[in-house]
């Protein structure tokens, strides 16, 4: 065991190591930060004096060992359009985009759990057929053609006139496939709760919470689908083992089978595969976020893209690698934790 | 020539892939589907009633025309305009046409890329293997999308808006093909570690033929059905991830616009009530991957018995 955490901490270090050389090679690569300090009235002497005075002039290794030792003491540099550490901007950004997942995993949780079980218990069942249908449209459509189709639906609404108006039928019709819209559609409103520090939350006050509604669903809707299938996939699987058909052979009732044998060991590989996932929804955030102009990371870094904002699409590229290498070790932890078969990659076998 | 031809379509129409596909009603619908939307798309210069790309067709005065059927249409536009007064039909007839290309290309990149460095990892094994490896994992646990998102924006912020506008579909090719090499890579992997195994390698080591023509000539022939399953399904991926980029302004530009570039440039206006420039392409986009999904299913329900749904 120590072996393996030792083996699995060494190597999200060094992924992260690759990750600060490429941030770094962006960096160095994109911008010359003389150029946005000075004008076009400086000489090249005095530029050349003020490169070395910077150490723009140093080896790029010591470059290199400069900006990770900055690095490591939480200072990624200052943002060329925000003027402030480019941290603090990613901080004050951050609960947004955080809220944005809980509420997506929140809709996830409540429907693939029950949907999954469902399609697995009674695969033959034309309600399971539907599901896993809509499962399948459901991956092909991008996340961001489900919100903008969402926005069409519940923030502008539809008026449907196709049916006749004067039969009774026609009015219901009418009326049932009409939809109101209202629903907010851009940012996350005013009614905001400040929780601590940079974290302003929209969960404790209704107009906050209508703002997360469509944002929430289009990011859910595009991880429903594998997780739905996922937990079809691993219930089935756990349904034909041994130990499910002994229970059965001794008379349990099959709800106890079920839920209380059979979903137990199905919900672990899917929480470990559930928590890259999680990691994985940062990069549709980017596109939800761009979507409904919520105020978050994802939005941010577009902007800083648009902007050239190199210094925060840099720290941008490594608080998003950190987050990426602590979720993926956590999860390769618990799951070697909890499942001591798992092979110690490296060894030979 | 002609005799071995004829032999080969003969075998084809005995296989049991052809078999199970006049079995299949959703296959047989998905590939019709599939076929006159490629066909569309090729043909699009004779089918299309404009040229979007010709300015001097275009009138700003036609801007936001609704479809036909709807108040205030023009015939001559049958899925209405955009916001630029382009024909919709005919852009939707060319986005089709980036799109796919760029969905073709990108796939053929990550192809040869994975091919060849699953064949060097699984034959060779060791230490290629465990380094190659290491790198489709952690390049995997990153996503595809955020890659190509960090990729397309470094490339975009070091060439300048107006350069790489020119040279986007290379850009997107190749932003596409590198970012999801690994999926590719792992099947062949797994397939070729499957394969090497087995004697007639070994019979090929014994003739004393060089390592790279038995991988090349003697293994990956055996790999090709694995590899034919996952990259239909990676076309799909790549069609909605170029759709994702062109959407998130790191992709097509406007002049030159792919299905995810139209839904942008028309999402601009729903608000204003003109819902058909962004909705139509997104249906078109839609159908385009589904039923390329679809089809990708099903191969690999035929190619892989193992996997036999009950």
């Amino acid at each position: 065991m120590l072996a393996f955490l030792v083996q699995r901490i060494s190597q999200a270090v060094l992924v992260m190591f690759v990750i600060s050389v490429i941030a770094f090679a962006i960096q160095d690569g994109l911008g010359d930060p003389l150029q946005q300090m000075v004008g076009m009235s400086v000489s090249q002497e005095e530029r050349e004096a003020i490169r070395d005075e910077m150490g723009l002039n140093d080896p790029l290794v010591v470059q290199y060992l400069k900006f990770a030792g900055n690095a490591l003491q939480g200072d990624l540099g200052t943002s060329y359009f925000y003027g402030k550490p480019t941290l603090d901007v990613i901080l004050e950004h951050l609960p947004a985009t955080l809220e944005l997942v809980i509420g997506a995993s929140l809709i996830i949780l409540v429907f693939s759990v029950p949907i999954g079980v469902y399609a697995a218990i009674r695969p033959q069942a034309w309600l399971s057929k539907f599901f896993m249908g809509v499962s399948t449209v459901g991956i092909s459509i991008p996340v961001f053609l489900t919100a903008i189709v969402l926005i069409q639906l519940f923030s502008i609404g539809v008026t449907v006139d196709w049916f006749p108006e004067d039969a009774g039928w026609g009015q219901w019709l009418n009326a049932a496939l009409s939809t109101e819209g209202g629903l907010p559609s851009y940012g996350r409103g005013d009614e905001l709760t400040p929780l601590f520090g940079t974290w302003n939350s929209g969960f404790f006050s209704q107009g906050g919470i209508l703002h997360l509604v469509l944002p929430s669903i289009s990011l859910a809707s595009i991880m429903l689908p594998l997780f739905i299938r996922l937990i079809r996939a691993e219930m089935m699987e756990v349904l034909q083992s041994d130990y499910i058909r002994y229970a059965r052979a001794k008379g349990l009732s099959s709800a106890r089978i079920n839920f209380l044998h059979a979903l137990k060991n199905t919900m672990l590989p899917v929480i470990t595969v559930g928590g890259v996932q999680i990691g994985i929804m940062v990069a549709y955030t980017i596109l939800t976020e761009t979507v409904f102009q919520w105020p978050g990371v994802g939005l941010m870094f577009l902007e800083a893209i648009t902007r050239s904002d190199i210094p925060l699409i840099v720290a941008y590229l490594m608080v998003v690698g950190l987050i990426f290498v602590i979720t993926n070790t956590v999860v390769d932890l618990i799951y070697g934790l909890v499942n001591p078969t798992v092979k110690l990659t490296g060894k030979k076998a | 020539m002609t005799t071995a031809t004829l032999s080969r379509w003969d075998r084809f129409r005995e296989s049991f892939l052809w078999y199970s596909f006049k079995r299949d009603k959703v296959a047989i619908a998905s590939f019709v589907v599939l076929v006159l939307m490629v066909l569309a798309a090729i043909f699009a210069p004779l089918l299309a009633p404009a040229d979007p790309y010709d300015l001097a067709q275009i009138n700003i005065m036609n801007s936001e025309l609704p479809p036909v059927g709807l108040d205030g249409s023009d015939p001559a536009f049958p899925l209405g305009t955009d916001a630029q007064g382009r024909d919709l039909l005919s852009t939707i007839l060319y986005g089709t046409r980036v799109s796919l290309l760029i969905g073709f290309g990108a796939v053929l990149l990550q192809a040869a890329l994975g091919i060849l460095f699953g064949l060097l990892a699984g034959y060779l094994g060791g230490r290629v293997d465990s380094i190659l490896m290491r790198i489709a994992d952690v390049q995997l646990s990153f996503s595809t999308l955020m890659v190509a998102i960090i990729v397309g924006a470094v490339f975009k912020a070091s060439f300048g808006n107006l350069m790489f506008g020119e040279i986007a579909i290379y850009m997107l090719i190749f932003i596409i093909g590198v970012s999801e090499w690994p999926q590719i890579a792992r099947t062949v992997r797994a397939s070729v570690l499957a394969e090497k195994k087995k004697e007639y390698v070994d019979a090929a080591k014994v003739m004393g033929f060089r390592t790279g023509r038995i991988m090349f000539r003697h293994i990956l022939p055996n790999t090709l059905s694995p590899i034919f399953v996952i990259a239909t399904v990676q076309i799909a991926n790549a069609i909605i991830s170029e759709a994702a980029l062109s959407f998130l302004g790191l992709g097509m530009p406007e002049t030159q616009p792919s299905l995810g570039s139209l839904i942008k440039s028309g999402f601009d206006y729903i608000q204003s009530g003109s819902w058909w420039i962004t909705l139509i392409p997104g249906l078109v986009l839609v159908v385009l991957v589904l039923v390329i999904n679809l089809l990708g299913d099903w191969l690999r329900d035929v190619m892989n018995p193992r996997l036999y749904k009950g």
